[in-house]
């Protein structure tokens, strides 16, 4: 698992937020949200380059997916803080994500993460206050897919795997594809069909489920 | 790579970005001082000082479009970058600076480790099936 360059920025790191009101005055005013703001969630969609993230997107949000670029300093901040800010040297970094307004105020954005390993550092921010994450496997490529299992698992994220149907990729039982990626029994996984709007939408349930499960229940999964 | 075929002098291309670096429309500033970084999907949401167009003329175009975008609706940070073509770090430092001038709020997501209320997840899994 070519995985590692992260590790050094827990998301223990950014805990300072509540300092905005200690700020200036007009920080201040930033926290204080009216009581009618709307809520905004977000769901990452993980998985190796090429797996289908981008139509996995596509398929349920209400926009077109949209790019945004993220400016970034190389090789990972280790701490959010500014200094060291001021000499940044940049690459921008593509994110596609979409959005799905499930009522007045509630708000679905799906990021698919950067598939590139040189972008694992990226990840740490867009898990921050991740309700879940999909992590798109390709039965061809399995192995693309450890890094983004493993990530977040030590995050302790609730994640389920989505095999996407690839025409031509040969099925293999849940049981073999679960052995090969090592996962957790807790962990969902289940087939979907990345173009498919129905299929899609029964992924984030799942995950969507799979996270409620892990808030109420009792801590099936074990801390690492 | 759609501005290639400019002839021979054509010494960028659409991946390179434009020409005039987005940080300048900060002048300069990656950073906006002590605030917490804002996240992705905040929202920034109007202040009712929003409503006056004209009033403050230091402020850019690439300011004026943010508040007028989200004054049609609130817009989440990610939206902003896109909806602009900037870098999510500039959006950060042009919403601060609005944020500064009391024109904008943002919403404060799901602090980090924290999932939110189970009524809210019950609430999105209905949702996407009624999608």
């Amino acid at each position: 698992m070519a995985f590692g360059r992260s590790s050094s920025s827990g998301p223990s790191d950014r805990q300072g937020t509540p300092s905005a009101d200690a700020t200036a005055g007009g920080a201040a005013q930033a926290a204080a949200s009216g009581p009618a703001d709307p809520i905004t969630l977000k769901i990452l969609v993980a998985g190796g380059f090429g797996v289908g993230k981008t139509t996995f997107v596509g398929a349920v949000s209400e926009i077109r997916p949209l790019r945004t670029e993220e400016a970034l300093t190389e090789a990972g901040r280790p701490v959010d803080d500014v200094s060291g800010v001021e000499r940044k040297t940049t690459t921008t970094v593509a994110m596609d994500f979409g959005r799905i307004t499930l009522r007045e105020g509630l708000a679905l954005y799906l990021f698919g993460t950067p598939g590139q390993d040189r972008f694992w550092f990226l990840w740490d921010e867009l898990a921050q206050g991740a309700l879940g994450a999909v992590v798109l496997a390709d039965t061809r490529r399995l192995a693309d897919s450890f890094a983004a299992v493993d990530f977040f698992e030590r995050r302790g994220i609730p994640f389920a795997v989505a095999v996407n149907r690839f025409d031509g990729a040969d099925r293999y039982p849940e049981g073999s594809v679960r052995e090969a990626l090592d996962l957790d029994p807790s962990v969902p996984m289940v087939e979907c069909d990345a173009r498919d709007r129905k299929s899609v939408k029964e992924v984030l349930v799942t995950v969507v489920e799979h996270a409620m499960t892990m808030a109420t229940g009792a801590p099936e999964h074990a801390a690492t | 790579m759609k501005d290639t075929g400019q002839g021979p002098q054509a010494w960028f291309d659409g991946e390179a970005g434009p020409v005039v670096r987005p940080y300048a429309m900060t002048r300069g500033r990656t950073g906006t001082g002590a605030r917490h970084r804002l996240d992705l999907i905040a929202l920034v949401v109007p202040e009712p000082a929003a409503g006056r167009p004209g009033l403050d003329r230091k402020l850019s175009p690439e300011h004026v479009e943010i508040v007028e975008r989200s004054v049609r609706t609130p817009q989440s940070i990610a939206e902003l970058a896109s909806g602009l073509d900037l870098p999510v770090g500039v959006i950060r430092v042009l919403v601060g600076d609005l944020l500064d001038d009391e024109l904008v709020h943002v919403t404060r997501p799901v602090p980090p480790a924290e999932l939110p209320d189970v009524n809210i997840l019950r609430e999105v899994i209905n949702g996407l099936r009624a999608l």
